[in-house]
């Protein structure tokens, strides 16, 4: 498993670069990356889903809806949430969310495939409905403005220091996402994915598993939802909107479906072309939407399959040279 | 002897000249940074061109020298989402270090700026969003916003004392299901009510209904008029099917319905259709009147009030810059001096009252076919019939009962005589 | 709530049905055929009524705008099928997000070709006006709509159920393989339905467009209605398309008329309970 631990430990350096150089660029870009950092929660829950489980989910949004109006919801009407209650408020937004999914997964585990994607499309759209109507509760189209960011000993509303308090949860939740996906649970959903039928054969109460993965999710998209809610200070029903869903599923498939930190990869770069790219060009539409074409058709398994193609592609040149070697010669 | 008088004269007059050259000139111009949020891409991206195209269009007829500075006119793309409008003004604040935010479009993407602009101390100049709150009950929390534009209920409440005089007794609302239709048809109907007309039914079709059906049969038959606050492609679609549908009533409007954004894609089925705003592209002034043909030399189409309360807007700020002689004097400064600004615009005479919204004619205008401004081909204009002069965002309602009563919403004021 | 007002309804709840049949129709059969789930449909449709705007403000026929839209969109659907879609194989989901990477090109190609003005496409006068039957104004525009999806809705099943290249198609959509067992050119139905799909989206932006306008952000606003649509009369169904459409046509109307409070409930919720109960829809087959 020599691979796996060379994977890892590029992983963890990567992760330590951000940590470190981040920090010291200007303003901007640091509130840039704690956003791709704080969506590429999502993005991951939703990989769980879709890379590991085979189930590719068009409403994760909903769970990002979820914990960040509960977040304002708390800050703005019952002033919770801005102290060491911070701390509360996310393992709500995390239940919160996991409730949600627990009841949308009822409707929509049976389903595989493209009907899956047409009812979380459905149940997302709901989600919305909701999050616009009920006016009262989530303020309509207005949104919710947070005032302020939370103060336990550290001042979040400090950037550099709010990016570290993402940073954080986000390497935290890199690490359970990553624990889970090589436990024997995380294996028979990948099982689940490749031949379903076999593993009911094989005794598996696959909706179970299905379910479950759903609930954590679900969950994890909770988390990025609290955290989503303090990085841009204010939650409006944009927050739940269709496109944020296919978003979320088009950084997974571009990074690389089925590796986790491929939808991070995914993340970074689809935010930085929307924000970077479209502030020196006017083009940057273009630019998005070929990217994405072009990774569909040419990289079906993401950025992060492209070394594995590469030594595919090189074991079989080499291949060709051996049977070169071995043919016949005739005289 | 020319030769030795050069080399005497010569050093002088290069010292001279050097010297002129490194003296700064005695009114040092500075760059005044403008940062201007709005939607530049997205489905709101039209109304988006037409707001920076306004301001646009100031800096060109002033040469972007507001009194001595050098304006930089920096755009950035909120694509009409909350978040993003905060990351482009913390762009524009942390990396270009703007000296004022302008723009924003929906009412999220207002209530999304404000707060950036206290938390960082800058001046945010407010031509568009209209959440009637921002300049009312949360005022306390921004103090660094002045709104150059209008609170959505403003119109209203004159127009409701006009229906009165009208004749109309009962009346039926129409209005988008969101924020800024509460805000216009409240408005409305308070004044309305006020002077002893009763408001009958209120209908909310969502946003981006385009058909109608479901709703139109529902209007009760014994309403006097019909009122409709519609944006976008809901201002098209509904006067057609409302004419389709064979109604004769009156039907009058919020400003939006009708506004020059959306007028030219509109049929006769709207001739004779009223509404009420600060601004119509019809009102016959020179200064409009000089506007409108710029305007549309220049980008093809009539201004609609985006465009026009942005040129506006730009006047106001040069207008204040110029009373500094060139010089940014300062966030607060500039804040206290733009909310106390009298001026002269396009659109009227417009003051900013003490809790820095604008206050400005009201123009009651219907809709008519006809030629103007010397235009050889007859379209639909919104021609002024009546004018309400200074009026504030209260209308004709005492500052502090008006405060005291919650914000306009989907409930307030309440149908007391829907049944 | 007299019986003009239930009438009216009715009939609107219909002339909406019927639009949706023009949108979902094509999508149903893409489906069908193809199993590709196409996220561009919406941007087929609002690109229909663009072209026919360009159609009128050039000749000044609408008439003539509704072929010309129809066919140069199913030109374009051809174009993407072949160069695109083809080499993905069977592959449900890269198909679904390319066909949205696409849908975003389309969006801000169709911005800076046409501008983000709402336009609305003006249909002939003698269409904009109403007849009144016993009481009732029927805008002779929703008859219109009526008509012509009762007309496509025959073409395609005479097509369907009495040609022989109908009879290609249904084979292809109960079983490719063996339908290439046969002898039948699969691929060429394959661009044939994708052709014909885009073309019938087309078709319903140009007519629909003169019924709810023309305008940036239309193409993912129907997208959601023709799949409901699509997934309540089952994919691949063109009997289901058009009962679906009806349904949804009627639910949608009646629900917001009698309870406005769930106006944005009254599409999806009925979605979502139908796919949890049958995840193929209604009428659909696995």
């Amino acid at each position: 498993m020599k691979s796996q631990h060379i994977k890892v430990l590029i992983v963890v350096v990567a992760l330590a670069a951000i940590a470190i150089i981040i920090p010291n660029t200007n303003s901007f870009v640091i509130l840039l990356a704690t956003r791709a950092l704080a969506f590429s929660i999502l993005v991951m829950s939703l990989d769980i889903l879709l890379g590991y489980t085979g189930l590719p989910s068009l409403g994760q949004a909903a769970y990002l809806g979820v914990g960040a109006y509960l977040t304002a919801i708390l800050a703005t009407r019952y002033q919770f949430g801005l102290g060491y209650d911070f701390w509360l408020v996310v393992v709500l937004g995390i239940l919160f969310a996991a409730a949600l999914a627990a009841i949308f997964g009822l409707l929509a585990i049976r389903a595989t495939g493209v009907y899956f994607l047409m009812i979380t499309l459905a149940l997302g759209q709901c989600a919305w409905g909701l999050a616009y109507r009920w006016n009262s509760l989530t303020g309509g189209d207005n949104g919710i403005n947070l005032r302020a960011r939370p103060k336990f000993g550290i001042d979040l509303a400090n950037e550099v220091t709010f990016f570290y308090l993402v940073f954080f949860l986000f390497a935290v939740s890199l690490l359970l996402m990553y624990t889970l996906v090589r436990s024997p649970f995380g294996r028979s959903l990948a099982g689940i994915r490749e031949r379903e039928l076999r593993m009911k054969i094989l005794g598996y109460n696959t909706w179970l598993h299905k379910y479950i993965a759903f609930i954590i999710a679900g969950g994890f998209g909770g988390l990025a939802g609290v955290l989503w809610a303090h990085t841009a200070g204010i939650v409006s029903p944009e927050n739940v909107v269709l496109t944020t869903s296919v978003d979320a599923l088009l950084m997974a498939v571009l990074g690389g479906a089925g590796t986790l930190v491929g939808g991070v990869i995914g993340a970074f770069i689809v935010f930085g072309l929307r924000e970077y790219l479209s502030t020196l060009v006017p083009w940057w539409q273009y630019a998005l939407g070929a990217v994405y074409v072009l990774t569909i058709l040419y990289l079906p398994t993401g950025l992060m399959g492209i070394p594995e193609r590469l030594r595919q592609r090189r074991a079989a040149t080499a291949n060709r040279e051996d049977v070169k070697k071995m043919a016949p010669v005739t005289s | 002897m020319t030769i030795t008088l050069l080399r005497r004269l010569g050093p002088p007059l290069l010292g001279g000249v050097v010297a002129l050259g490194l003296t700064p000139p005695s009114n040092a111009a500075e760059e005044l940074r403008i940062g201007y949020v709005a939607p530049t891409t997205g489905i709101f991206a039209q109304v988006g061109k037409d707001m920076v195209d306004g301001f646009q269009l100031y800096l060109d007829d002033v040469n972007s020298d507001f009194g001595g500075a050098k304006v930089k006119f920096i755009v950035e793309d909120e694509q009409a989402k909350p978040d993003t409008a905060v990351t482009r003004a913390k762009k524009l604040i942390l990396q270009d270090k703007v000296h004022m935010l302008v723009g924003g479009l929906l009412a999220s993407s207002g209530y999304a700026l404000a707060p950036v602009s206290t938390a960082d101390k800058t001046v945010y100049v407010v031509p568009v969003s209209a959440a009637d709150d921002l300049t009312q009950r949360d005022l306390a929390k921004y103090p660094y916003m002045v709104r150059t534009g209008w609170s959505s209920s403003q119109p209203s409440h004159p127009f409701g004392q006009w229906a009165c005089d009208q004749g109309y007794k009962k009346i039926v609302a129409v209005g988008a299901d969101y924020a800024f239709g509460y805000e216009v048809i409240g408005g409305f109907q308070r004044a309305f009510e006020a002077c002893g007309g009763q408001i009958i039914q209120k209908i909310w079709p969502p946003i981006g209904t385009k058909d109608f059906g479901p709703y139109i049969p529902t209007i009760r038959q014994d309403a006097d008029a019909i009122f409709t606050l519609m944006v976008g492609p809901m201002s098209l679609q509904f006067p057609k099917q409302l004419a389709a549908s064979g109604n004769k009533k009156p039907v009058i409007g919020g400003g939006t319905s009708y506004d020059e954004f959306v007028l030219p894609s509109m049929g006769d089925e709207v001739i004779g259709h009223v509404s009420a705003l600060q601004y119509s592209a019809a009102l016959e002034t020179p200064k409009n009147e000089a506007f409108v043909k710029k305007y549309r030399a220049k980008y093809g189409k009539v201004p609609s009030y985006y465009s026009e309360t942005n040129y506006t807007t730009a006047q106001m700020i040069h207008e204040v810059i110029k009373n500094n002689k060139g010089n940014f004097p300062g966030a607060e400064e500039f804040v206290k001096q733009l909310a106390t600004l009298k001026l002269d615009t396009i659109r009227g005479p417009v003051t900013i009252d003490e809790m820095r919204n604008p206050v400005q004619n009201i123009y009651i205008k219907k809709v008519e076919k006809k030629k103007m401004f010397g235009y050889d081909k007859e379209e639909l204009w919104n021609t002024v019939i009546k004018t309400y002069p200074n009026v504030s965002q209260f209308g004709q309602f005492k500052k502090d009962e008006f405060l005291k009563q919650p914000v306009y919403s989907r409930d307030f004021p309440p149908c007391k005589f829907c049944n | 709530m007299n019986t003009q007002f239930w009438l009216t309804q009715a009939f609107n709840g219909i002339s909406y049905g019927a639009l949706l049949f023009l949108v979902g129709s094509g999508l149903s059969l893409i489906f069908g055929v193809m199993r590709i789930v196409n996220l561009s449909h919406g941007s087929y449709f609002l690109l229909g009524g663009y072209v026919a705007l360009s159609v009128i403000w050039t000749t000044g026929s609408w008439l003539l705008a509704i072929p010309v839209a129809a066919l140069t969109i199913a030109a374009v659907g051809v174009a993407m099928e072949r160069v695109f879609l083809r080499p993905l194989g069977f592959d449900p989901l890269r198909q679904v997000l390319l066909t949205v990477g696409f849908a975003f090109l389309f969006q801000q190609a169709a911005l800076d070709i046409w501008t983000g003005n709402n336009f609305d496409i003006n249909p002939p006068d003698a269409l904009t006006k109403s007849i009144v039957v016993g009481g009732l104004y029927l805008p002779l525009y929703r008859i219109f709509m009526i008509g012509t999806a009762l007309a496509i809705g025959l073409v395609l099943w005479l097509v369907m159920e009495k040609t022989r290249m109908g009879a290609a198609v249904r084979a292809t959509v109960d079983d490719a393989q063996m339908a290439r067992g046969v002898g039948i050119d699969t691929s060429r139905i394959s661009m044939l339905i994708f052709a014909l799909g885009a073309f019938l989206a087309a078709l319903g932006g140009v007519i629909g467009g003169a019924f709810l306008g023309i305008y940036p952000g239309l193409d993912f606003e129907m997208l959601p209605i023709a799949f409901a649509v699509v997934i309540i009369g089952g994919m691949g169904s063109l009997g289901g398309a058009a009962i679906g459409a009806l349904v949804v046509g009627l639910a949608d109307n009646f629900g917001k008329a009698l309870f406005p409070e769930v106006s944005y409930f009254t599409l999806y919720a009925p979605m979502a309970l139908i796919l949890a109960v049958k995840p193929t829809g209604l009428f659909g087959r696995e």
